[in-house]
């Protein structure tokens, strides 16, 4: 994994609570043996009609949007199934971060595994960020996991909380069972201890 | 964070502190603690990037023999080969990679296959004390024993298959009490749908849930079962349900239980595994069930939903402007409208089945209200039985013929309809009584209308051709 430290781009909103991963993955595309090239699929069915057809309406479509590579969302972002297409979708289509009230627990994991950030702030802040961003040109934004700092499109430095060991592996590009495996012999001895042969 | 929180001897711990506390590896002050993994249940559609993943580093396997695996995502239900290419190829990954690297693999057609949480109960797989992990978010259905289950993603797949361990934030722990003796007609499901309703879908984030009282202690093992499934539908990372007599009897004699002098030892052992008096847990919430009516989603997600006796909520009457966006949307994408009576919603499809209701009591519940009865000329009914062997003995109970008499299909076992990642879906607007967990948008087939209601509510449903109380279900005038 590569090392993650700074994220500066452009930002997107999708201000909606308890999007559920089956919206940004629909079950269709889950029978791919493969890892990568989710991104076309993300949140399918509210990006395109049943002819194939972007949907203006939907936030992701706006023009200004475009690109971005941090996403504002509402609370319990990612909730339902533990399908980590869904993560993978949402780094494919050029998100590197989220920022929310809440997420859903696998979700959250499933991000921090493959090195996007989701970031968890006080709903009155995200809402700030929201309230933030430019509508009609676009804004952009920086997540600092170095610093722990969120830049807002007014220059205004918000500070987060993110958990210790995960900071360190993505900041390091770590691989995560390489580091477990460093306790080899406690898992052996936990295994002898409880006599799994 | 407190990792090394509760752990001085003689400390009130809960069900879930002793379970925990048998399965760390490893801890260290800033770090997640490692957690041993006693069962990885597997099937094909969250593994094959993880088999992947140990091929590109040189990596086996480290306990095949803890690893089970099944075929339940994309199966047909209906005799005959498997068409669709790409699931084809994705099965076909899923018994290579069993072979590669020696893990035991339930193969449709083998008589053992089933949804991955119908199978581990039945083959005695899961047992009360256990840590189980799968690729998928109702892991928690096997919390009903008294084991710490939960869902997890295609990394962590590979973590457990290479390391049989998980690094683990210690989460919270939560005590939802079902207070009062569950009344007639109402089901577990009626109960966790109530519970999400009241908690919300976020309610329970950041916490593993240990359900307890008298109503929970009431029930068999299978509704247990149903309760935990849905413990990821209000966002907790795991439910649990102490071990009891119920729980023993429930696994004595299955395959994988011990047998003999080791079963005595295993019963007096998981005897320990309850919550001791005074235990303290992170939140404490409570839910009457006397109060409860038979449930019915009306929107997009499980925490919207009504008692079948009420009607569709307008959504200006949602305090939180967030809630009322969010009701408006679902009420659009449902066709429904504020005030709109449950029991006049017209259906055109029931589904039962799924890790949630597709087990051999939630069959017979169903059936004792299909008997003698036909489903209504306007709806399609699907009947598909959670496993192999819920199927066979549903046949040897001749429920498959009060099914079928009455005008339901009835189908090989599998996931189907729940997601709908085989052939069984619904159409654009079609609307279905399932007894699924998930009423999301599009979950059964795009511009599909899902309402969660529990078997016994399907089945009055699928012969009335609408919602209607099962309680009252013989004053129900018969459909035209």
């Amino acid at each position: 994994m590569k090392p993650l430290r700074v994220v500066t781009g452009r930002v997107a909103v999708l201000d909606r609570p308890d999007v559920d991963t089956d919206q940004m993955v629909p079950k269709q595309f889950l029978k791919r043996i493969e890892r990568t090239g989710y991104g076309d699929f993300l949140f399918y069915d509210w990006r395109y009609d049943e002819d194939g057809n972007e949907r203006p309406g939907f936030e992701l479509n706006r023009p200004e949007f475009r690109g971005a590579t941090v996403l504002l969302a509402g609370r319990n972002f990612g909730c339902g199934s533990s399908r980590e297409h869904a993560a993978w979708a949402m780094q494919d289509y050029g998100f590197d971060a989220v920022v929310a009230p809440s997420f859903g627990d696998i979700f959250r994991t499933n991000a921090a595994k493959i090195g996007m950030l989701a970031i968890t702030l006080p709903e009155s802040e995200v809402d700030r960020l929201i309230e933030s961003v430019d509508l009609d040109t676009g804004s952009v934004m920086t997540v600092d996991l170095e610093r722990r700092v969120i830049v807002a499109p007014d220059g205004r430095q918000v500070p987060f909380e993110f958990d210790e060991a995960t900071r360190h592996r993505l900041l390091n590009g770590l691989d995560e069972i390489g580091l477990t495996l460093q306790h080899e012999d406690a898992i052996a001895a936990y295994e002898t201890a409880h006599g799994i042969a | 964070m407190h990792p090394r929180r509760a752990y001085s001897l003689g400390m009130a711990r809960t069900l879930f502190d002793k379970v925990w506390e048998r399965h760390v590896v490893h801890e260290e002050d800033g770090e997640p603690t490692l957690l041993y993994v006693d069962l990885h249940l597997v099937h094909e559609v969250t593994s094959p990037q993880a088999f992947d993943g140990l091929r590109l580093a040189g990596r086996p396997v480290r306990r095949p023999e803890l690893t089970v695996a099944t075929m339940d995502h994309n199966v047909p239900t209906l005799p005959g080969p498997v068409t669709d290419p790409l699931a084809r190829a994705q099965l076909d990954a899923l018994r290579a990679n069993c072979e590669e690297f020696g893990i035991t693999l339930h193969a449709t057609g083998s008589g053992y296959e089933g949804i991955v949480h119908v199978i581990g109960p039945e083959l005695g797989l899961t047992q009360p004390g256990k840590t189980i992990v799968c690729g998928d978010s109702h892991t928690s259905t096997h919390g009903a024993v008294g084991a710490l289950a939960f869902g997890i993603g295609t990394s962590e797949v590979e973590h457990v298959l290479a390391t049989q361990t998980l690094p683990q934030k210690r989460p919270k722990t939560m005590l939802l009490e079902f207070i009062g003796a569950l009344p007639a007609g109402l089901t577990a499901k009626d109960m966790i749908l109530g519970a999400i309703g009241r908690l919300g879908v976020d309610g329970g984030v950041g916490y593993v849930v240990e359900y307890a009282g008298e109503a929970v202690r009431g029930l068999s093992m299978e509704q247990r079962m149903t309760i935990c499934n849905m413990s990821i539908e209000w966002g907790a990372r795991a439910g649990m349900v102490a071990p009891d007599e119920t729980t023993f009897a429930y696994l004595e004699g299955r395959e994988h239980a011990p047998r003999g002098d080791e079963w005595e030892r295993a019963v007096k052992d998981w005897r320990s595994l309850v919550s001791d008096p005074g235990a303290e847990y992170d939140a404490h919430v409570v839910v009457d069930v006397r109060e409860l009516v038979p449930q019915v989603t009306w929107g997009t997600n499980p925490g919207m939903v009504a008692p079948v006796d009420g009607v569709v909520p307008d959504p200006a009457s949602f305090s939180d402007p967030t809630d009322r966006v969010a009701a408006e949307r679902a009420l659009a994408y449902m066709d429904l409208r504020p005030g709109q009576r449950i029991d006049q919603i017209r259906i055109d499809r029931v589904f039962i089945g799924s890790c949630t209701n597709s087990r051999i009591e939630d069959l017979r519940a169903a059936a004792a209200v299909v008997a003698g009865r036909t489903v209504d000329p306007r709806v399609t009914a699907l009947v598909v039985p959670g496993s192999a062997q819920v199927r066979r003995q549903a046949q040897e109970e001749g429920l498959d013929r009060v099914f079928t008499d009455a005008g339901f299909e009835w189908r090989l076992a599998g996931c189907s309809m729940c997601l709908g990642m085989n052939p069984d879906v619904l159409a654009p607007g079609e609307r279905c009584a399932s007894t699924s967990n998930r009423n999301f948008e599009g979950r059964q087939g795009r511009g599909g209308r899902t309402h969660l209601v529990s078997p016994q509510m399907a089945a009055a449903a699928a012969l009335h051709g609408r919602f209607v109380d099962v309680r009252t279900l013989d004053r129900e005038p018969v459909p035209a």
